[in-house]
């Protein structure tokens, strides 16, 4: 059975315990154990089901690279699913369930799935849920979605209780893992005086050199880690980083690194996770190396593991799984499993050995022991349930049609070599080489990702690096650390090493195994993917590694195939019979570990999820009750609604009031952009269809702004400041973009025109006084201005005081009726509007928000920029041909306008529709037309832009865009209602109200 | 007359570092030639400040400061109230060159981060390196989402200019990442 050793565990501290929760069962632990080692310690082998079959699955791994033991971490607000048990630190209290199963863990109806393996092979899904069609979104999905996948999504509504932040940090060197190459070549480039940031995906620091036994400098590995990170943590220009997962690189040596701060302390008052941004100049990935498991029938059943990570059981944790240990492999380094396990007093029942001749010092010294070792043998199956109860043995060159022998077991420990960690190193580009020696892919030097220079700015360091013997391993990561920074030689930490013998590639155990042995061969076992599985893909044609892994879905979800993608694609190119370089690998690609949400979203969230732009009167608004719309990232009120008032009765309101006597709105989201310079008159003639250089100071004008292909982009009234200066107002959504547009023909295309664009739309609070009483309300506020209509007439605007306030005010007009706009410093805009407010009182002065202010402009026929366009409409069809000066010889759009789409007779032109029931027509209504389409759908005439209920007419009006509309004056046309409904329109003039523009003039 | 108000008047905070709105504070745009003989004159004569260096401020008379924002625009800063007197008299110094100025001290907000951890927390929202970032440089970049430009003015002192409609989503920015529990540790 699995347990706890009464005494060692380097990181555990007996003193104390800390329990949690499995599936309910109460679990003992020890601080710094990992979920994986506390469920161990407590004899839970059975740790959860695989994808497709439902077998049974234990922990396989001690890192990132676990693909069985997933579980959901936590309850409600701090549920998390697919949390790996083998990298998760244990805390008092945490609630841990398995995952993939129904009803329980031990007894699953999904298993039954296995008992049909030999239906469910590669690309199952492709040919079996084709046909027929209907079955795949009625019959098979559904029991796809409820049998298959891994962990559950967190409650819908529940929200994550914690806090993320991000940080940027910058490095002249980043280096990758806190191992003992990690920490060389930080010690390197730090002595050197360069700025370091160290990172380490555990909590502890050294890897593996702790548990293997490395002795350095004369010092046992684990105190000279202290020591170097002692050192290390005193030097200024280092920060060293525990729990910190470098999860992926991007270009030009940007990192991003995801560190846990509260993962083991959840609920503590600070960030649970922090997402660095590194820009490092260069980057040592020191990232180590994963062991390889074996293929052989029966290896996925629980209590079959990696040696490596039984050995880090075993010296990190005091926790072997077993209590009779059979190990197989085919290299030295899992001898060293076996000897520790002896040590700890572990019955070690036998070593298979795949290698004919097993003459290492390491095997050596295990025979010492009296562990005996089989040579040229494999394991033929593994046999057990819910737990390994034997293996059966046979000639690795055999066929394994018979058994040589069995031997009873509770837990088997394998090793098919190392495979360097190359993921960061190739997700910017890093090419690989394959290493014979080794049987692995390691980074090709040659090869490197390159910086923003061109040249290669990473190194892979130490065991990534394809050295695997701890004084290999210091040497290259000295010497990776100093070349990153340029620094002069110096002497490398020593470290002595064990000669170890060469390993047998053994892809496969026994080397001819049968069809039947095979299929049990897993190798994804979060996949469920086998050897038969990958040697069918082959058979059916899938020669790329690419398309093999989609079509048995090898490599893929939680793990990205850590574990199994050399075994895959050796496997694949024996099948193919290629060599394993020539096959490749897939691609790496960011993250390395699953990042959170979390992390990603940081602190946008809640209040600060998006930028809320708010004018000045923003919290005027807010306490007079406006129900607010979004304009870009403005928020806007829509309307006052009163105690109890709908919406639609507060509009109603604003607008009667306004138009009778006195309205305000808040038009400080206006886009106003100074325009100066010698050439101003020429930049504005290019840029508004209109001629603007014929404008006077002290005058305004309406214009157009038209993109090159002659597409209404945005409008607004310009004032003439000054002989070299005007101001040009935009739409509140479109501000930055004309800000931008206008910015990009001075510095790309008209570099010598003497002209400044300064966008000071936030730096004025406006204000719009509309109404018959609005002249009135402002001089009872009292002006140095002469606001009558004689001495500021329509499209007039003056500078000086109202209230005391310096104001500039412009006569123009969005809703027809006599209107001025009042721009003053934003830090007396709510100075001015509470006086207006205040002032207004004895003529009813009503606030208005955006509704009204629409609804008025749609009864003057006035366009909306993206009411009345959508990109493809241009001045023209919006009946605007006035404000296009026909006798400028060029302004971006003209060539666009003229092209013959654009001057085509029959194009949809802008008009006013009113129902002949007086309804309000449905927003975006089509009028159908006779026949169909090229592609069978109906054809239509028309469509509504705009549709409001007028209540200054008291009747439903609309703009919409009808095909030659203004020459149909009076035609009654049918647009399509809600449920087929057909509404009789009558096409009418775009204005509705006072169409001689009386009001707005007096 | 009504004074000006500041974006959020008085707003103050202490958590890894002191936060608080700066209130109103004179800043006017100068665009132009930076080469010009004029302009630098023109500057010098107005504000007492030398032109600054890329990405630095200079100091001028009476609590002027002039801060380089761009190869061809200058910010100046000031008292409020001297704002209006201070872009008559560049506008007149100027007069002819080909440059423009304008008041846009409503148009935006300023907040001071003061305190050892104040290069930690706005390198939680600024893509910024601030070891390479003296005492007197101002860099125009973004915080989070919105633009900003951030003027060391000491050691452990920062100012942090954005524009004025999205003073609120700055100060719950900044009073977020200044929440104690996290302390980062990366510039000691």
């Amino acid at each position: 059975m699995s347990h706890r050793l009464p005494h060692g565990g380097r990181l555990i501290d007996r003193s104390r315990r800390l329990d949690l929760t499995f599936n309910g069962r109460r679990v003992q632990g020890h601080a710094g154990d990992t979920l994986a080692s506390a469920l161990l310690a407590g004899d839970q082998m059975l740790m959860g089901r695989s994808f497709k079959y439902h077998r049974p699955r234990g922990v396989v791994a001690s890192g990132a690279e676990e693909p069985n033991a997933l579980f959901g971490l936590g309850t409600g607000q701090r549920f998390e699913p697919n949390q790996r048990a083998t990298t998760t630190e244990l805390f008092a209290g945490a609630q841990v369930t398995s995952q993939n199963h129904w009803p329980s863990l031990d007894y699953d109806i999904g298993a039954v799935n296995n008992a049909f393996a030999r239906f469910l092979t590669a690309g199952f899904y492709y040919k079996m849920f084709i046909h027929p069609r209907p079955f795949w979104k009625h019959v098979y999905e559904p029991f796809i979605r409820h049998s298959a996948g891994l962990g559950r999504a967190p409650e819908a509504e529940t929200r994550d209780a914690d806090r993320y932040e991000q940080l940027y940090a910058f490095a002249d060197l980043l280096v990758v893992g806190g191992g003992i190459a990690g920490l060389t070549a930080a010690r390197a480039a730090a002595d050197a005086g360069k700025r370091v940031i160290l990172c380490e995906q555990a909590a502890h620091w050294g890897g593996r050199a702790p548990v293997d036994g490395a002795v350095i400098d004369g010092r046992e590995a684990g105190d000279w880690v202290e020591d170097q990170l002692a050192a290390l943590r005193t030097l200024p220009n280092v920060t060293a980083l525990d729990r910190t997962q470098c999860v992926g690189l991007h270009d030009h040596g940007y990192a991003l690194a995801a560190q846990r701060l509260a993962d083991h302390e959840p609920g503590a008052d600070k960030p649970r996770q922090r997402l660095w941004r590194i820009r490092a100049a260069q980057i040592v990935t020191a990232t180590g190396a994963i062991e390889r498991p074996l293929s052989f029938a029966g290896n996925d059943i629980p209590g079959v593991m990696l040696a490596s990570a039984m050995r880090d059981y075993l010296v990190n944790w005091a926790v072997v799984p077993g209590k009779r240990v059979v190990v197989v492999t085919n290299n030295d380094d899992a001898y060293r499993t076996a000897i520790a396990l002896h040590h700890a007093g572990v019955t070690v029942r036998a070593v298979i050995d795949a290698r004919p001749y097993v003459t290492g010092a390491l095997p050596d010294q295990a025979r010492a022991l009296g562990i005996r070792v089989e040579a040229g043998t494999a394991i033929r199956q593994a046999e057990g349930g819910k737990r390994v109860t034997a293996v059966e043995l046979c000639p690795q060159h055999a066929d394994g049609a018979k058994a040589s022998e069995r031997i009873h077991c509770d837990a088997v420990a394998m090793s098919g070599g190392w495979s360097p960690v190359v993921h960061l190193w190739s997700h910017c580009g890093g090419k690989l080489t394959w290493d014979e020696g080794g049987a692995f892919f390691r980074p090709d030097p040659d090869r490197p990702p390159l910086g923003a220079d061109g040249q290669g700015n990473v190194i892979a360091a130490g065991s990534a690096n394809g050295a695997m013997a701890p004084g290999d391993v210091l040497a290259d990561a000295h010497a990776a650390g100093l070349r990153a920074v340029g620094a002069p030689d110096s002497p490398a930490p020593q470290a002595d090493s064990v000669a170890e013998e060469p390993l047998a590639p053994v892809w496969m155990m026994p080397a001819r195994a049968s069809y039947k042995l095979r299929s049990k061969m897993w190798l994804d076992p979060q996949n469920d993917v086998k050897v038969s599985d990958v040697q069918l893909a082959a058979q059916e044609g899938y020669a790329s590694v690419e398309h093999t892994k989609r079509y048995t879905t090898l490599g893929m979800a939680t793990d990205q195939g850590k574990l199994s993608n050399i075994n895959g694609l050796a496997v694949l190119a024996d099948a193919l019979g290629q060599p394993i370089p020539q096959v490749g690998t897939t691609t790496f690609r960011p993250p390395y570990t699953p990042l959170t949400i979390g992390t990603i979203a940081a602190e946008a969230q809640g209040p600060i999820f998006q930028p809320l732009r708010r004018t000045p009167l923003h919290g005027w608004h807010e306490a007079n009750g406006a129900d607010f719309e979004p304009v870009g990232q403005w928020r806007r009120p829509y309307c006052y609604p009163r105690a109890a008032e709908s919406r639609e009765d507060a509009v109603k309101r604003e607008i009667t009031q306004t138009r009778e006597s006195l309205g305000l709105l808040d038009a400080s989201t206006l886009g106003k952009l100074l325009v100066k310079g010698p050439d101003a008159a020429r930049f504005m003639d290019m840029l508004y269809t209109g001629m603007m250089s014929s404008l006077k100071p002290g005058k305004c004008r309406y214009g157009l702004m038209c993109n090159e292909n002659g597409f209404l982009m945005d409008d607004g009234v310009v004032a003439r400041l000054g002989d070299d200066a005007f101001l040009c107002h935009t739409t509140s959504g479109g501000a930055d973009h004309v800000h931008g547009w206008m910015e990009d023909w001075l510095q790309c295309e008209w570099w010598d025109w003497k002209v400044h664009v300064v966008n000071l739309t936030e730096q004025f609070a406006q204000v719009a006084v509309v109404g018959p009483k609005a002249r009135a309300v402002l001089e009872k506020l009292g002006s140095d201005i002469d606001l009558s209509a004689d001495a500021l007439p329509f499209m007039d605007w003056r500078d000086g005081r109202i209230a005391g306030i310096p104001a500039r005010v412009f006569r123009i007009s969005f809703s027809g009726e006599l209107s001025y706009e009042l721009a003053v410093p934003a830090g007396q805009g709510l100075a001015l509007w509470e006086k207006l407010v205040e002032a207004g009182a004895e003529f009813g002065v009503m606030p208005y928000g955006t509704e009204a202010l629409h609804v008025m402009r749609a009864e003057k026929g006035f366009i909306m920029i993206g009411d009345e366009t959508d990109g493809t409409v241009i001045p023209q069809d919006l009946g605007l041909s006035w404000a296009i000066s026909k006798k400028k010889t060029d302004f971006l759009g003209k060539r666009g306008m003229e092209r013959s789409a654009m001057v085509a007779p029959e194009r949809w032109k802008l008009v006013g529709l009113e129902t002949l029931d007086g309804s309000v027509l449905p927003h975006a209504a089509l009028a159908p037309a006779e026949g169909v389409n090229a592609n069978g759908q109906r054809n239509t005439q028309a469509r509504v832009t705009s549709t409001y209920y007028s209540p200054t007419l008291g009747r439903g009006i609309a703009l919409g865009l009808v095909a030659q509309g203004p020459d149909r004056m009076g035609e009654v046309i049918e647009f399509r209602g809600d449920a087929g409904r057909m509404i009789p329109t009558r096409i009418v003039e775009t204005c509705f109200h006072d169409k001689a523009g009386e009001r707005q003039n007096v | 007359m009504s004074e000006s108000i500041s974006a959020l008047p008085g707003m103050r905070y202490s958590g890894l570092v002191d936060l608080a709105e700066a209130g109103p504070q004179g800043m006017i745009l100068l665009r132009g030639d930076l080469a010009s003989a004029g302009l630098v004159a023109a500057v010098k004569k107005v504000t007492g400040a030398a032109l600054p260096d890329v990405r630095r401020v200079s100091a001028g008379k009476g609590g002027a400061a002039v801060a380089w924002m761009s190869p061809d625009e200058l910010l100046i800063f000031g008292a409020r109230a001297q704002a209006a007197d201070t872009v008559a008299a560049l506008e007149k110094a100027l007069a002819g060159q080909f440059a423009t100025v304008a008041d846009v001290s409503d148009a935006r907000a300023v907040f001071t981060v003061t305190g050892a951890q104040a290069r930690d927390v706005l390198a939680k929202a600024c893509p910024v390196d601030f070891a390479d970032f003296p005492v007197g440089s101002i860099r125009r970049t973004r915080a989070a989402q919105v633009p900003a430009a951030i003027w060391r003015t000491g050691d452990d002192a920062f100012t942090v200019i954005c524009f004025r409609s999205v003073a609120q989503y700055m100060w719950v920015l900044l009073t977020t990442l200044a929440r104690p529990g996290g302390e980062v540790g990366l510039y000691r």
